[in-house]
């Protein structure tokens, strides 16, 4: 999906918390491996100066005409010391490479874990107010953004961070006058970084918002390809799409050249410093300028030269951190959209009854862990004591008033009484309310007046675990999950045997077609259920709900995609299923709601007629006209 | 493959020949400066840098910096552009082949996978062509380069990169062979892992309801690790290839200073001077950098390979819809005619969709079309504007084979109103001129009023130029089904065809639509798709459908008598009802 990457979406503080994070992932490796790289950034800055003895060792021997023999001892010596800090360097370096990696996928996967668990605990309204595409790019894009920032610029800017300053320390030991003047011209390298790298992340930035445009277009005409086709507007469509394409194309190529051109400029910045820096070591020692340093030396071609070559280390190093310019600030703008997602409130659950297995001795009900069929309402008093309430399916609303926002309320003084084994129905057009009330049922909202008891029990005192467990729902919208048709069927009762499964497929008549698919009920299913047509997908949901067992169920129009000849062979299964129980059907297709025992129809929220089919009919009022077809229902 | 995509190159071609070409000049000079570094380092060693070599040398060297970072940028602009037009043209090359797609294509490729190849895919194409033009070139030419100099300054010392390049170049190359399938199936694991939050963020509420959540938890925290474990794995080898690097590089330095100061001191500074092994070291440090450089294009071509042959399956797809060479520019009337038509969606399939229909219906006509699921009522009215091609028989509009017909004519003259619809983003005239472009606002406000949309229309606060959200997800189903009618009715077809398009609309409405239809375009065919009794039961015949043929035709009053699939879904319908 679109990924509005945004650089004032960063927080301040994103980059704090998120190191406090990862040392709290890692408490023990992370410091050790700092202390690597801490050794390794040092250990390879020092070098330099050793390879620089040589040389001058070999200088002198030149110039005092010293044999290769006498000559040999001190230059292997200086070279010894130089293998040493070598494989010191070598071993840092490959066990804190191989750690980080373990550092890196062991904090995706954190994050990616504690992402996924806080999601899940999330209350339905943040579901249903950010948009999915928005949720799963926190996954796909801002957890994937941390990779590269966790793996290498962390590791680079605090490494090179270290050798810059080791290799401050040494210059300022050596001479202070010649220190000044890289320090200039590192300053000015940054200032060249600063302007060129924040042009290059301001376009990168753009590329990320006109690509999201782009993908919204392609997306758009490639769901509607076929309607495109029909009305001949396949040129309409590529004018359009050459909009949004060139947009993007001006973005990407802008932040692709300011990042091209600012490893040029800064290897030949970083070049031309050195020949300036050479220079003026030269004019140093032509005219004997007084050399200011810690170590008190005097300047000679023993100071120039490794000065020259600290000079290049120095440059290198600024030139490598620009290349990680653009990875710390898409990573830190990921990492502060991860915590915002970890932010949010989970769904608080004060309920204290609770739901248990329950069977009868002597006319009292008494908990118990035998599967009995029989469930009871744990209901403990502030007193200490308990009572058990039979679980029963007895569902009660009354004068309920609910509004998702504030400014516009939905339902007002809904009274809705379903007796165990009732069959409760909804009807109206939409956004009616009838959807609502099923909401507040399961507690996925909280109404904001009246009440609703479930066998006597108001449901603010059960827990929601429970309550949701004695309730089944089938919705319109049917979700399926990866996995074969008898997993997704035993999704309802994860105990349940293969023969309570194939039992239930039975029941609502789903049977049938799941022994003709390829692998029958082994047959996977792939992106919700995709290679199975619509209403065979609903048909495993209601299966779905079977195997699960409550004594009330929801039925948010479970048939809609049935047709009515289909949905006249599933209806004895659905009978069947609802003996029984409670039900609430929600139904446009009033075939399907004409045998309740209730019907509801909602106008704007308001409950304005009740009874039963013959009653409505015979009333002639609004039920009359929807059932004649006088007015639209969705 | 690789032909396929660089026909898209085009007005990029000359940027994308020009940027190695530069990189050649930048190559030079980054190889030259230290040499003449060095000999500048040599001169102030020797005590000879006067003030006059000192500013020849640092202007000589200033100019050639300049040089390099001339090149440097250059080639950094036009590779930028060359890449950045790559893909901006493969894209709309995508885009520009999809619409010439026939429906038989478009069933082939999903929407979303579509969208993946025309962003992610190309994305990973534009990256690595970027890398190829710039460093593909820049690094084997510094790797050559740089030896030259080495050699011609270090003689046989210089043979030490003979040994390390092969080390490190097989080293890195083992390293990526050895990784690239790990990638590959972990990227596959970590697809299916973002399947899986997909799957619970719009599954959301049958988690909740089902009370799942530490289910799914666990299923995912197991997911999660596999990755992770995998991932670990397969970066850890990675992680060889810097301290492999280093090691070459201090193999090298190790054995140029040992060999090197002795050469230097043994033959007095004649064979080798100081300034010379310093600068060996230089080139050394490059030709490494630039080895490492050719590994990461390895891994960045390994990864972009399958996007590109996931692009070019799209581009060399061929829409299997063709015009006829010499096209009836007319539809006469609105007769339709099957003759012993059978069809099948792919020549693999062992069930035919249509099964030999033989079919009349004259212009002007209404025809009903009832039956269920998978009766391939769709189907056959597919034929019709040529969406889909019959694998037998014939299909005729107005007396001629529909194959025979300019495609654009056909299908201005068949309107379909598609079951599975969409509305745009723009406004209620934007969507409604898709049937005529420049449809006046009184012919739209006279198909809406035929569609009976303009009784809601009107009461929206801005009317026509009410703003439609994409996927028209702010109107209600019945009210998108009534504006996809207009929107057909605006075309003023020959034939038009409703495919289940009033499902969601309310009977009434239904009926006055019909009669609208009746009253106003008698002489236009009209075929209508239903789930609904009374949506087709005053037409001039139903066709009833079962199982790809024609099960009966006749009038509602013939078929309630004798047709059984008639009689069943009217009393599904209709039970206890009484007398209505």
């Amino acid at each position: 999906m679109a990924q509005k990457s945004n650089l004032s979406l960063v927080k301040k503080g994103t980059l704090k918390r998120l190191m406090k994070t990862l040392f709290a992932f890692f408490p023990v490796l992370l410091p050790f491996v700092v202390f690597l790289i801490l050794l390794n950034a040092i250990i390879s800055a020092i070098p330099a100066v050793f390879q620089q003895r040589i040389i001058a060792l070999i200088d002198q021997a030149l110039r005092k005409h010293i044999s290769w023999s006498q000559a040999s001892g001190p230059i292997f010596k200086n070279l010894s010391i130089l293998i040493i800090l070598y494989v010191i360097s070598l071993v840092a370096a490959f066990v804190y490479q191989r750690l980080m990696a373990v550092i890196t996928q062991g904090s995706l996967a954190k994050f990616r874990e504690q992402a996924f668990k806080r999601m899940e605990s999330l209350p339905i309204r943040y579901f249903d107010t950010h948009a999915h595409g928005d949720i799963m790019s926190v996954y796909t894009n801002d957890i994937d953004a941390l990779r590269q920032m966790i793996s290498q610029s962390f590791p680079q800017l605090f490494s090179t961070f270290v050798v810059l300053v080791t290799l401050a320390a040494v210059m300022i030991y050596y001479s202070i006058n010649m220190f000044i003047m890289i320090i200039i011209g590192v300053i000015l390298m940054a200032i060249v970084t600063k302007i060129i790298g924040g042009k290059s992340t301001k376009y990168f930035v753009k590329q990320q918002v006109t690509l999201g445009e782009t993908e919204g277009y392609i997306e758009e005409m490639m769901n509607g390809q076929k309607v495109v086709k029909v009305f001949n507007h396949e040129k309409e469509a590529i004018a359009d799409f050459d909009k949004v394409n060139e947009n993007w194309f001006e973005a990407s190529r802008k932040a692709n050249m300011y990042s091209n051109i600012l490893g040029p400029i800064l290897h030949n910045m970083s070049n031309i410093l050195y020949v300036i820096a050479a220079i003026t070591g030269g004019v140093l020692l032509l005219w004997h300028v007084p050399n200011i340093s810690i170590s008190g030396m005097a300047i000679s071609i023993s100071i120039v030269v490794p000065f020259l070559n600290m000079t290049k280390q120095f440059t290198g190093s600024i030139g490598q951190v620009s290349q990680q310019i653009n990875a710390v600030v898409m990573g830190l703008a990921g990492a502060a959209r991860i915590f915002e997602l970890m932010d949010q409130e989970p769904e608080v659950d004060e309920g204290y009854v609770t739901l248990v297995r329950a069977k009868e001795v002597n006319g009292e009900i008494v908990e118990t862990n035998e599967r009995t069929g029989m469930w009871a309402w744990k209901h403990p008093h502030q007193d200490g004591s308990l009572s058990y309430t039979k679980l029963a399916g007895d569902v009660e609303l009354e004068d309920v008033d609910f509004s998702y926002n504030p400014n516009k309320q939905i339902l007002f003084d809904v009274n809705v009484f379903a007796k165990p084994g009732q069959k409760v129905a909804f009807v109206g057009a939409t956004g009616a309310g009838k959807t609502t009330i099923t909401n507040l049922i399961n507690r996925f909202y909280d109404i904001q007046k009246g009440k609703i008891r479930y066998d006597g029990i108001n449901i603010d005192k059960i827990k929601k675990d429970d309550l949701r467990r004695s309730l089944g729902i089938v919705l319109q919208d049917t979700n399926l999950f990866t996995g074969t048709v008898m997993d997704n069927i035993r999704y309802g009762y994860l105990d349940a045997t293969d023969e309570e499964c194939i039992g239930a497929a039975k029941l609502v008549g789903a049977h049938d077609f799941i022994t003709r698919l390829p692998e029958g009920y082994n047959t996977p299913l792939r992106n919700n259920g995709s290679n199975l047509s619509q209403g065979q997908r609903q048909l495993i949901a209601i299966a779905r709900a079977a195997v699960a067992d409550p004594p009330v169920m929801i039925m948010d129009e479970a048939t809609s995609s049935i047709d009515t000849r289909t949905e006249a062979i599933v209806q004895r299964g659905m009978d069947a299923l609802m003996h029984g129980r409670t039900v609430f059907v929600i139904a446009h297709r009033l075939s399907t709601v004409q045998n309740s025992d209730v019907i509801m129809v909602l106008d704007h929220g308001h409950i304005i007629e009740r009874g039963s089919h013959n009653d409505l009919i015979a009333k002639k009022g609004q039920y009359y006209q929807l059932y004649t077809g006088a007015f639209e229902l969705e | 493959m690789i032909k396929i995509l660089l026909n898209s190159l085009r007005e990029y071609k000359k940027d994308a020949i020009k940027t190695p070409i530069i990189v050649i000049g930048e190559v030079i000079m980054e190889c030259i400066i230290p040499f003449f570094i060095a000999r500048l380092v040599n001169l102030l060693q020797a005590g000879k840098a006067t003030p006059h070599v000192l500013w020849t040398y640092g202007l000589v060297l200033f100019a050639m910096g300049c040089l390099s970072l001339f090149f440097g940028a250059w080639a950094g602009i036009t590779a930028a552009n060359a890449s950045a037009g790559f893909a901006k043209n493969l894209r709309r090359d995508i885009f520009t082949n999809v619409q010439s797609f026939s429906f038989e294509n478009i069933d082939k490729f999903s929407a979303s996978s579509l969208v993946t190849r025309m962003t992610t895919d190309i994305t990973n194409v534009q990256m690595a062509f970027m890398m190829i033009i710039r460093i593909a070139v820049r690094a084997p030419l510094m790797i050559i380069f740089s030896f030259v100099m080495a050699y011609m300054m270090g003689g046989s010392l210089s043979f030490i990169f003979l040994f390390t390049i092969p080390v490190l170049g097989g080293g890195l190359f083992y390293i990526s062979k050895k990784v690239m399938p790990l990638f590959k199936a972990v990227f596959n694991k970590y697809d299916k892992l973002n399947a899986s939050v997909q799957e619970n963020i719009n599954g959301i509420r049958v988690v909740k309801s089902f009370v799942r959540e530490d289910y799914e938890n666990k299923k995912f925290f197991n997911a999660a690790e596999d990755v992770r474990g995998d991932f670990t794995r397969a970066e850890k080898i990675l992680a060889i290839n810097a301290p492999l690097m280093q090691f070459c590089l201090y193999l090298v330095v190790v054995f140029t200073l040992s060999f090197g100061s002795y050469r230097v001191i043994s033959t007095g500074a004649l064979g080798l001077n100081v300034g010379q092994l310093s600068s060996i070291l230089t080139y050394s440090f490059q030709i490494l950098i630039s080895l490492m450089m050719l590994s990461m294009i390895f891994v960045m071509i390994t990864i972009s390979t399958e996007s590109a042959e996931r692009i070019v399956a799209v581009l060399s797809e061929k829409s299997t819809l063709t015009n006829p060479e010499h096209p009836l520019m007319e539809v006469k009337n609105g007769d339709i005619e099957f003759k012993n038509v059978s069809f099948k969606y792919s020549s693999k399939a062992d069930r035919n969709a249509l099964d030999h229909v033989n079919l009349s219906i004259k212009s002007g006509e209404t025809v009903g079309i009832i039956g269920g699921t998978g009766s391939s009522k769709t189907s056959l009215v597919n034929l019709i504007s040529r969406l889909y091609d019959a694998s037998e028989g014939e299909v005729l509009v107005g007396d001629h084979n529909v194959k025979d017909y300019d495609l654009v004519t056909l299908r201005n003259q068949v309107s379909v109103v598609l079951q599975k619809n969409e509305l745009f983003s723009g406004t209620i005239s934007d969507n409604l001129r898709w049937g005529n472009e420049s449809a006046t606002d009184e012919e739209i406000k006279e198909a809406a009023h035929l569609a009976c949309a303009d009784e809601f229309i009107d009461l929206m606060p801005e009317g026509y130029n009410t703003y439609i959200e994409q996927g028209g997800t702010n109107v209600s189903g019945g009210q998108k089904q009534r504006l996809c009618i207009a929107r057909a009715l605006l075309k003023r077809p020959k034939i038009l065809i409703l495919d289940d398009s009033t499902s969601a609309v309310d009977t009434k409405t239904d009926a006055k639509i019909r009669n609208g239809f009746k009253r106003f375009i008698p002489e236009t065919t009209k075929i209508i798709i239903a789930q609904r009794i009374s949506s087709v039961q005053d037409a001039d015949k139903i066709i009833v459908m079962s199982k790809g043929s024609i099960n009966a035709i006749g009038t509602h009053e013939e078929l309630l008598k004798t047709n059984e699939i008639y009689q069943e879904v009217y009393y599904s319908q209709n039970k206890k009802e009484g007398d209505k």
